[in-house]
């Protein structure tokens, strides 16, 4: 649980806006049933990407719950985001069948490749580069998965080439539609 | 003629949808009439993206790494000219498959061969038979006696016997009680529980099912874990086929017992695997374990008896039932009976998921399901039971599979993940690495386990890097027992696991870091160098152009040198080296 337990993100003022409106449906099924925080959060994070903290606090008041425990709820499980992430997302898998296959070599590449740490989004919001546990595609080891797609066996060269590929091929995109 | 295609996650990662794709495509350009179907996990995963020819007589041939290219050759000469293409055959009636060979296939037994998504299929392998048997035949207490003839016992990793589970949960007070699918597999390395949610979906329901019917529950739970997206969509599928069938509902089989299953998704933490902390996540809160007892067959579940097993435990009851419980006692040791299936990784010739007796031992697992080690590296360890296990070395290879034997060399069977290790793999960092994993995940409740963790993987981080001091071994030892006596549960208890097997199997390669600030595996960074042989080197000045921080010099045509201070050790210039000029020292 590497995520902040201060509460001190919670407190912050809303910077952009976000349309409450789409919990509607969620929170209208939720309410008044047991144990339902959990997939609550889910399902705002499927809608917004990360959970923003006005969302946080608009479910918190919806379902009766103290902010505070919304928070800590959030803050405890890996699966949920406070910022927003990137076009893409990198799963670099940490299994221990990719570790003992050089994942942390791979990890320098990208981290390098992206001048970003995991965990970080790059500056143009392109990339988002994670950590995971083990993404269970042992045999292809070492191995990351870019929005669902896996790659593997990776060599630290293979893995900056993926990157850039799709760099190109986002450049290519942006003149095309200049062009239009 | 039919064609099957494995599309489990692993094959769907390895390209099995492309390899599916171009099969459509070639029997729409050849007008051809042969039926595409889908599959599980076939376990072979070093063979992925797999391909099933099926003749009309039943016969069953296998492809193996079947990119869209192949399958136009696969065509012309297996179907156009009915000539097998040899070249990628793996299995075929005349060629016996050395990875399938010594498999024997009970919890796995429909994964690979049916449609998960495809409850006839499931029916047409005599599904739901065993369900009808005890809803028609037997009385709760029958049901849980089978159990106990055969001798099944949690496959999640703690060994308790299933039928004892069953039996308290059913003894316990209360109208509302509760069957729980553990689905939270967190061990990195492991993925037997996956397959089969995605390759016999139904398997697992119809276990949960007569669990529920053994112990008076009446509401099942499966706890997925969310990043097995497939799993989840297959689970989904078979409860809502379930239900329209009656297997799931009211008055089931036109009895008086009534049963229904919802699927909770996970949201990524370890420690839920641990079953008090499953129960509190699945109430909505920070999944913490708890004291026990009172032991959720008292109190589980909003505080109702709850029983609570893993995906292959419970896939395993469908055909205890259905073969008896003799058959399955009939396999394996002593005091463990029927099968195991284990997830094979690293370092290994053949890996994938195999499913093999108790009892067999260790060197039949590697070295002949799996074909023994991968390249020309020679065995060194294989690790086994994830975070919470350890790590054997080869003079153990013998000992035979069983929960005892198992844990009495320090490791445990856990859920089932082996992962093997070469002489290139370094012991201290693979015990940095799983302590690395242990603090992420420990969720801070116990003391001991939340800065025990912390203090054990700063020790070992530093033994690492070449700064390991004079003592530090024996304070390893000492917070290893201090973290595991003061620990809830089985993530702090088991996370010194990793340290001590190493520590007594491997523990001069920790003296060789501490003392000569030697890495005897050249893996750790900060204790080896990169150089270039310049007797091997060809000056072709490939690796200078790969360096990603510009520190390899020298005019083409002649050696070339890495300047030591610059140098990242990100291994680049290796592996991009043809002449094995670059070596580490």
């Amino acid at each position: 649980m590497e995520n902040c337990h201060g509460g001190c993100c919670i407190q912050k003022k809303s910077n952009g806006n976000i349309n409450l409106g789409l919990l509607d449906d969620i929170l209208a099924e939720s309410r008044g049933k047991q144990g339902m925080l959990i997939p609550v959060l889910q399902k705002a994070q499927d809608i917004y990407g990360y959970l923003p903290v006005e969302v946080m606090r608009h479910i918190a008041a919806e379902l009766g719950i103290k902010p505070a425990k919304v928070y800590g709820v959030a803050t405890f499980y890996a699966q949920f985001r406070f910022t927003p992430v990137g076009k893409y997302i990198i799963l670099l898998c940490q299994g221990t069948a990719c570790h003992v296959n050089g994942a942390d070599k791979i990890e320098t590449a990208l981290c390098d490749e992206l001048k970003i740490k995991p965990g970080e989004t790059t500056e143009d919001g392109l990339f988002t580069l994670n950590n995971a546990a083990c993404l269970g595609c042992c045999s292809l080891a070492p191995v990351m998965m870019i929005n669902g797609q896996a790659y593997g066996p990776l060599t630290p060269d293979k893995a900056r080439r993926i990157i850039r590929d799709i760099y190109s091929g986002e450049r290519q995109g942006a003149e095309e539609g200049v062009e239009q | 003629m039919k064609l099957r295609i494995g599309l489990g996650s692993c094959g769907i990662a390895a390209g099995a949808l492309k390899a599916k794709e171009a099969v459509e495509a070639e029997i729409k350009s050849r007008g051809l009439d042969i039926e595409v179907c889908q599959t599980g996990c076939i376990g072979m995963c070093h063979n992925e993206p797999l391909v099933d020819v099926i003749e009309d007589d039943g016969r069953v041939f296998t492809y193996g790494m079947v990119t869209p290219e192949i399958v136009g050759r696969i065509f012309d000469s297996h179907i156009a000219e009915k000539k097998p293409l040899e070249e990628y055959l793996v299995a075929s009636p005349d060629k016996p498959n050395l990875f399938l060979r010594g498999q024997v296939k009970v919890a796995l037994r429909n994964c690979g061969v049916i449609d998960p998504e495809s409850v006839e299929e499931y029916i047409s392998r005599d599904g739901y038979e065993a369900l009808k048997k005890c809803l028609t035949e037997l009385t709760p207490p029958e049901v849980i006696e089978e159990i106990k003839t055969s001798g099944l016992r949690g496959r999640g990793g703690a060994g308790f016997p299933t039928w004892f589970k069953w039996n308290a949960t059913r003894k316990a007070s209360g109208d509302v009680k509760y069957i729980v699918c553990n689905a939270d597999e967190g061990d990195p390395g492991a993925f037997m529980d996956r397959s089969i949610l995605e390759g016999d979906p139904h398997g697992v329901l119809e276990g949960m099912i007569i669990a529920g019917y053994a112990t008076g529950a009446r509401e099942g739970i499966v706890y997925c874990r969310a990043e097995y997206p497939l799993a989840i969509r297959r689970l989904e599928a078979a409860i809502s086929q379930g239900r329209e069938k009656g297997y799931l509902g009211c008055n089931i089989f036109g009895t008086d017992f009534s049963f229904d299953i919802n699927l909770k998704q996970g949201a990524g933490a370890f420690v839920c695997g641990e079953e008090t902390a499953l129960l509190a996540s699945i109430e909505g809160e920070r999944g913490m374990p708890r004291l026990k007892p009172p032991f959720p067959s008292d109190s589980g579940y909003w505080g109702k008896p709850t029983n609570i097993n893993n995906v292959e435990t419970y896939v395993n009851v469908p055909w205890i039932i259905r073969e008896g419980g003799t058959a399955f006692a009939a396999m394996g040791t002593e005091r463990s009976k029927g099968t195991k299936v284990f997830a094979l990784a690293g370092k290994i010739q053949r890996g994938g998921l195999i499913e093999v007796p108790m009892g067999i031992t260790l060197r039949e697992i590697i070295f002949e399901v799996g074909g023994g080690i991968k390249g020309d590296g020679e065995f060194k360890a294989v690790q086994m039971g994830g975070p919470s296990g350890g790590c054997i070395p080869a003079h153990h290879l013998d000992t035979p599979i069983d929960y005892e034997s198992i844990t009495s060399l320090g490791a445990i069977m856990g859920s089932g993940g082996m992962v093997v290790m070469d002489e290139s793999t370094c012991m201290v960092d693979i015990a940095r690495y799983f302590l690395d994993f242990t603090q992420k995940e420990s969720c801070g409740k116990c003391v001991q386990c939340r800065l025990g963790t912390k203090r054990m993987l700063e020790i070992l981080e530093r033994i690492s890097r070449g700064e390991g001091r004079p003592g530090d071994l024996d304070l390893l030892e000492e917070i290893c027992i201090t973290v595991r006596d003061g620990s809830l549960c089985g993530l702090g208890q088991g996370a010194p696991n990793p340290i001590l097997t190493t520590l007594s199997y491997f523990r001069e390669e920790y003296e060789a870091h501490i003392n000569e600030k030697k890495c005897p595996a050249k893996q750790c960074r900060n204790l080896i160098s990169y150089r270039i042989d310049p007797e091997k080197c060809r000056g072709c000045t490939v690796c200078s152009q790969k360096c990603p921080v510009q520190c390899i010099s020298g005019d083409k045509g002649r050696a070339h040198s890495i300047d030591q201070s610059l140098c990242t050790k990100c291994g680049n210039c290796m592996e991009v080296c043809k002449f094995s000029a670059v070596y580490v020292d």
